[in-house]
């Protein structure tokens, strides 16, 4: 908890969780994260946003769950025994669950390997991106929390 | 040690000793003579200097001080409670709500002096006493403040202490130094609820003055409430002891103060034995003593309070519970943890057979005792609504004033009581609906005369309870809402066709009142017709789960019937299935249940209708509303809800019924929206996810 700490305060590296999402690799700063789970039932919520699946009961809470593959404008999950739900906790409107395919692994990233001027909004999809990570020879694209977040849909 | 912790307490007092001021003001106004209540506002503003002079703030205790004052005069028969004077007492509780405010949000009483109130406070009493208003400087007469008469010695004399060696000791060593050693001994008054904050704001206003060296019971006994309704402690000082009792008793909720001088430590008897006697010309020190001592670490706590400002201001989210309540509670959670190890118990020693007739008593136990605890929690959420509406009188004055009419304020169960939650939000539309009365309802003076009716409105509010509800009516004998005018206004703005006007109920038309932006008065008062009226009342009152309703008659006036209820966040509700989804309906708005086979299906202009016991019921097909894919087949046999809002019904569709259940509701947060079909979600027994159908929104 103390080294977890003492790395986030550091502005140079940051710790990210890297989840693949169809071909590509996406990384949530590992701040948000409250916590992974496995895919479980999820109720249909009639006349909501269509990217949310639904909400699920996270040990007596009910949190909504987004697909962020139709949020970004891409095909429907694929659910799959890999599937997971990532849980972000955000202070001001409680937590939101997102489903990603696979989560892959734990990465740190220092400013240096961070390229910001790759995102440009060229399609929709970059918008939810606010650089690229290089993790050796992978690249991976950092998720824009707050556009996650937000209300607005690719259609 | 600072007082920010009692900041809390300090606030909750202060407002309601400024209720009472407000409830009794308004009583003065019409019974000037009313000596029972000049006495009470007396108190409430002796009090309430009291605590604001503990707590350091110097400009509120000035402004209490200077009330206090002119009502002495007023008690003395000097001066005579007038009109004016009831305006300016009021300028004071404006104020001094003001200071409060601002204590509430930085814990710090601000700035501003009210000079001008205090002018014309000191202008009264100077008044009374014959001088010219101007030169007058607040008379040392005018300011005997202490409440107790003379004859209030029943008996009540220092406890003598029992010292130990050491502490004979240290008494020995002070006294050496020069200093008189006191015994003091302080009694609180028997309905006092924070004994041991009295106590340590005792301690911290004698500590001023000199240096405790005993105390019986002991400090941590006495932090604790370890004691009855007095405690004893003695001090090193080289102040007089008038002083120190007056400090003391300058504490609010302090019954009496006894106090004698130690003299020879070997002796189990003092000399003499000083009685607190007020007299007048001990009374000044009583303002002076608390402010000199508190000066500096007022400052020095304001700073404090300015730091600590924008992590934590000093709102008051409390609920003062009664002690009996909270030992149900627990008693009630021991009951629940005996169940817990009775299964426990059952499960360990019968090798996991759960079939056993003890194990099912046990479960019946614990539903038992679940539900009791439900109630006890609930019970303890419930607060009265007197919170709230005990501030509509006062409301209703000004409004009096302003607009020019009269009209009398009647209240009827201002002890209902609702869940916290609720009667928090209640107010702003309660208040809404008041001056809209006030304001639209009501009719000038000349009509009035012309229609006969007494020159004088009235505008009512009763509260009760009705079943799983609390009613609240809000009404006036006015003018009513006149609905043709109501449907020229909707023509007009193009809410609706002249066509749909001719045909509309005068039910239909009076709900066009409650549309966004839809104001009806001619032009834009201080106290309504900006256009976000009505509205916002109704969807205030739906988000607490609530209804509102309105009856009405021309010339005669209208009430509003708003529903709410009583608790909000368990309710009785039947579960129903619609193809492999799992939907919960809230109990309170089902009327009954039946099975209608589809042949008896009636159509009126193209929807689906049932005819049953002599009323046309519309049906509303679950599935479709809720987009799930429609059967293949359609069933011989419907089960239709009938729920009911108001006077209106309706038919819910649905495949299965799968049975009552008490229901926890929990929000579906906040990221998912625009659906006012679902009001929320539940977890069932077995950890599934059903959704909370809101039948009011499909009607």
């Amino acid at each position: 908890m103390a080294d977890y700490r003492i790395e986030t305060q550091d502005v140079e590296s940051k710790q990210y969780i890297v989840v693949q999402i169809g071909n590509e690799k996406y990384g949530i700063d590992i701040g948000y994260i409250d916590n992974i789970v496995r895919m479980q039932k999820i109720t249909r919520v009639p006349k909501a946003q269509s990217y949310f699946k639904g909400v699920i009961n996270l040990r007596g809470e009910i949190v909504p769950v987004m697909s962020i593959r139709k949020k970004m404008g891409l095909e429907d999950d694929v659910i799959t025994d890999a599937s997971r739900i990532i849980i972000l906790k955000v202070e001001e409107k409680g937590s939101l669950g997102v489903v990603v395919d696979q989560v892959r692994e734990v990465i740190t990233l220092n400013t240096a390997e961070i390229d910001k001027t790759a995102v440009g909004a060229r399609n929709i999809k970059d918008t939810f991106i606010n650089g690229i990570g290089k993790n050796g020879e992978e690249l991976i694209s950092l998720f824009e929390i707050s556009a996650i977040l937000e209300e607005r849909e690719a259609n | 040690m600072d007082v920010s912790q009692y900041l809390e307490i300090f606030i909750d007092e202060s407002s309601e000793h400024l209720q009472s001021l407000s409830d009794c003001i308004m009583t003065l106004e019409k019974e000037p003579d009313n000596k029972d209540t000049i006495n009470e506002v007396f108190r409430a503003a002796h009090s309430l200097k009291g605590m604001a002079g503990t707590m350091g703030f110097k400009r509120m205790q000035h402004l209490t001080h200077d009330m206090e004052n002119v009502f002495q005069e007023v008690r003395s028969d000097k001066i005579a409670v007038d009109s004016a004077m009831i305006d300016l007492l009021f300028k004071c509780l404006d104020a001094i709500d003001g200071y409060l405010a601002n204590v509430k949000a930085s814990s710090d009483e601000g700035t501003e002096d009210n000079e001008i109130i205090i002018k014309e406070l000191n202008d009264f009493i100077a008044k009374a006493n014959g001088e010219a208003p101007a030169a007058a400087p607040a008379p040392a007469t005018s300011a005997p403040a202490e409440e107790a008469p003379a004859a209030d010695d029943n008996g009540r004399k220092v406890l003598w202490i029992d010292f130990t060696e050491e502490e004979k000791n240290q008494v020995a060593s002070v006294k050496a130094e020069g200093k008189s050693v006191y015994a003091v001994t302080v009694y609180i008054q028997k309905d006092c609820l924070l004994k041991a904050a009295r106590a340590f704001l005792v301690f911290r206003a004698v500590e001023g003055l000199g240096q405790i060296i005993v105390n019986r019971p002991s400090s941590q006994d006495i932090e604790d409430e370890k004691f009855e309704l007095d405690f004893s402690f003695c001090v090193a000082t080289s102040e007089p002891l008038d002083k120190i009792i007056a400090a003391a008793k300058n504490v609010s909720e302090i019954e009496e103060v006894v106090g004698e001088e130690i003299k020879d430590l070997d002796a189990a008897k003092v000399e003499e034995s000083v009685e607190e006697k007020p007299q007048a010309t001990a009374t000044p020190a009583v303002a002076a003593t608390p402010a000199a001592p508190a000066a500096p670490t007022t400052t020095a706590n304001a700073n404090n309070a300015k730091k600590q400002t924008p992590a934590k201001p000093a709102s008051n989210r409390t609920v003062r519970v009664d002690i009996e309540k909270l030992d149900a509670l627990m008693n009630q959670v021991s009951e629940l943890i005996i169940a817990k190890n009775s299964l426990v118990s059952i499960s360990s020693t019968e090798g996991g057979s759960f079939t056993s007739q003890g194990f099912h008593e046990q479960i019946e136990y614990l539903e038992r005792i679940t539900t009791n605890l439900h109630e006890s929690v609930m019970k303890v959420r419930m607060v009265p609504i007197e919170s709230v509406v005990n501030k509509f009188p006062r409301m209703i004055r000004d409004l009096s004033r302003t607009l020019n009419k009269k009209m009398e304020l009647y209240m009827t169960g201002e002890d209902t009581e609702l869940d916290r939650t609720v009667v928090d939000q209640i107010g702003d539309p309660l208040q809404h609906l008041l001056r809209n009365s006030a304001d639209h309802g009501l009719e000038s003076a000349e009509v009035r005369a012309q229609r006969g009716k007494p020159e004088t409105g009235t505008i009512f509010l009763n509260a009760y309870q009705e079943g799983n509800n609390v009613i609240i009516q809000v009404g006036d004998d006015g003018n009513g809402i006149d609905v043709e005018a109501v449907k020229a206004k909707a023509v007009e703005r193009g809410v609706i066709t002249a066509e749909q006007a001719e045909v509309m109920t005068q039910k239909e038309a009076v709900n066009l009142l409650f549309m966004p932006s839809f104001s009806m008065a001619k032009q834009i008062t201080d106290i309504s017709g900006r256009g976000v009226g009505l509205d916002v009342v109704k969807s205030n009152i739906e988000a607490l789960g609530g209804d509102v309703e309105v009856k009405t008659k021309l010339g005669e006036g209208s009430t509003f019937t708003v529903r709410l209820p009583l608790t909000l966040a368990i309710i009785q509700a039947l579960l129903v299935t619609i193809r492999d989804e799992k939907y919960a309906i809230a109990l309170a708005s089902i009327t009954n249940i039946e099975d209608i086979p589809a042949k008896e299906i009636k159509y009126v202009e193209a929807k689906e209708v049932i005819h049953l016991r002599g009323s046309v019921i519309p049906l509303i097909r679950l599935d479709k509303v809720l987009d799930i894919e429609p059967k293949e087949e359609s069933d011989e046999n419907l089960t239709v809800v009938i729920v009911k809002r108001g006077d209106q019904m309706a038919g819910l569709v649905v495949d299965t019924l799968i049975g009552q259940q008490e229901i926890v509701i929990k929000s579906l947060g906040k990221y998912i929206n625009g659906n006012k079909l679902i009001s929320g979600a539940t977890i069932l027994g077995d950890g599934e996810v059903a959704l909370i159908i809101d039948a009011n929104t499909l009607m």
